[in-house]
């Protein structure tokens, strides 16, 4: 269901405040990230990396869209743009936004679309 | 999992992989989320937002005064199309106040499945006006339930005020046939659209 609830985790807040160093949004290269965005690990973690980030980097290894790794690591959408922002800007990830129907400016992608239509009628 | 390694020459694992996505709204318990669990291929997840910044009006509709944080969820499955394309599906939260919180839930979107119940049409009103103000190409999809009466199409499409061009289909959301049906009318739909100039739209 989708009904609001209150965090399950009494000390979920502060935890992401630790985490986020208490940034509370997304700027930079994150504030456009879609839960449908995949993420896809360009390095391997190092020594030190922060716990979160280096469970980024594991998961990311196959593209994974960041609504499956925020639900992955439990974070919400907008604490998990903040730890992608970091590994963006230190180019550690690379992030690849959903294909839309029509590109900008040009018209609208027929190929996908048929490429869309064959795959359902796979299943 | 599958560990690749992070040597492979021209950059990083997956290669060409690529995403797109479909929202599936409509109003409240109209089988959104039924949906979204039917045809996905993982097991279906929820990613949460987190709302800081309540206002009075929402903290008195979730009835928890002095509330400052609360969080909203949004199901989430996904189809492997082939192997370098991914479908994801979003259930959009059944409230529509809370839309906001996802802050270009839509953009990127192909489109949306706007699910119906028929026993209580206006439900889904807002989520109708809400495709049309965004401009997100949609097709409605009537879920039906056991008691539901079957109306004649064009009855329901006058009730609904939806445009001429927009589709219409029955769906059991419960079904996972069924539910892809309802995309392949959405995708067909999409690639009509497209083939029409689009003043006439
Ligand atoms: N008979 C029948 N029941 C259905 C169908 N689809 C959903 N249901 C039932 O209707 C109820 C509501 O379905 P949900 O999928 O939770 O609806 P929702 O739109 O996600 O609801 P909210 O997120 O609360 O707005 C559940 O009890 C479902 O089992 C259907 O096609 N036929
Ligand atoms: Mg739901």
């Amino acid at each position: 269901m989708s009904a609001p609830r209150r965090p399950t985790n009494p000390s979920g807040l502060e935890r992401y405040y630790v985490l986020t160093k208490g940034r509370s949004g997304p700027g930079g290269s994150a504030s456009s990230l879609d839960v449908a965005t995949l993420i896809v690990s360009r390095t391997a973690p190092a020594p030190g990396f922060q716990h979160e980030h280096e469970e980024i980097l594991r998961r990311c290894r196959d593209p994974l869209s960041a609504a499956e790794l925020g639900a992955h690591l439990g974070l919400p959408f907008n604490i998990l743009a903040v730890l992608l922002t970091d590994l963006l800007e230190a180019g550690h990830v690379e992030a690849r936004d959903p294909i839309p129907a029509h590109g900008a400016g040009s018209g609208p992608d027929l190929a996908l679309l048929e490429e869309v239509l064959s795959g359902l009628q796979r299943l | 999992m599958d560990f690749k390694g992070f040597d492979r020459p021209g950059g990083p694992g997956g290669g060409g992989t690529r995403s797109v996505k479909v929202m599936i709204a409509g109003g409240f318990g109209t089988g959104k989320t039924t949906m979204v669990r039917s045809v996905s291929d993982i097991k279906p997840l929820t990613t949460e937002e987190t709302l800081t910044e309540a206002s009075a009006d929402v903290d008195r509709l979730i009835g928890v005064a002095d509330k400052t944080e609360t969080t909203v969820s949004l199901d989430f499955g996904k189809i492997s199309l082939n192997d370098t394309l991914m479908l994801y599906l979003f259930g959009t939260p059944g409230q529509e106040r809370f839309w906001f919180l996802w802050n270009g839930l839509f953009k990127g979107a192909l489109g949306a499945v706007v699910l119906v119940d028929t026993r209580r049409l206006a439900s889904s009103f807002r989520a109708i006006e809400e495709m049309e103000r965004q401009n997100v190409p949609f097709v409605v999809a009537l879920n039906v339930f056991p008691d539901s009466k079957e109306y004649p199409l064009e009855e329901v499409r006058d009730a609904l005020d939806i445009s001429p061009h927009t589709p219409i289909v029955a769906c059991d959301a419960r079904d996972r046939a069924s539910s892809r049906d309802v995309l392949v009318a959405l995708i067909r739909h999409l690639k009509e659209r497209s083939a029409v100039p689009l003043e006439s739209r």
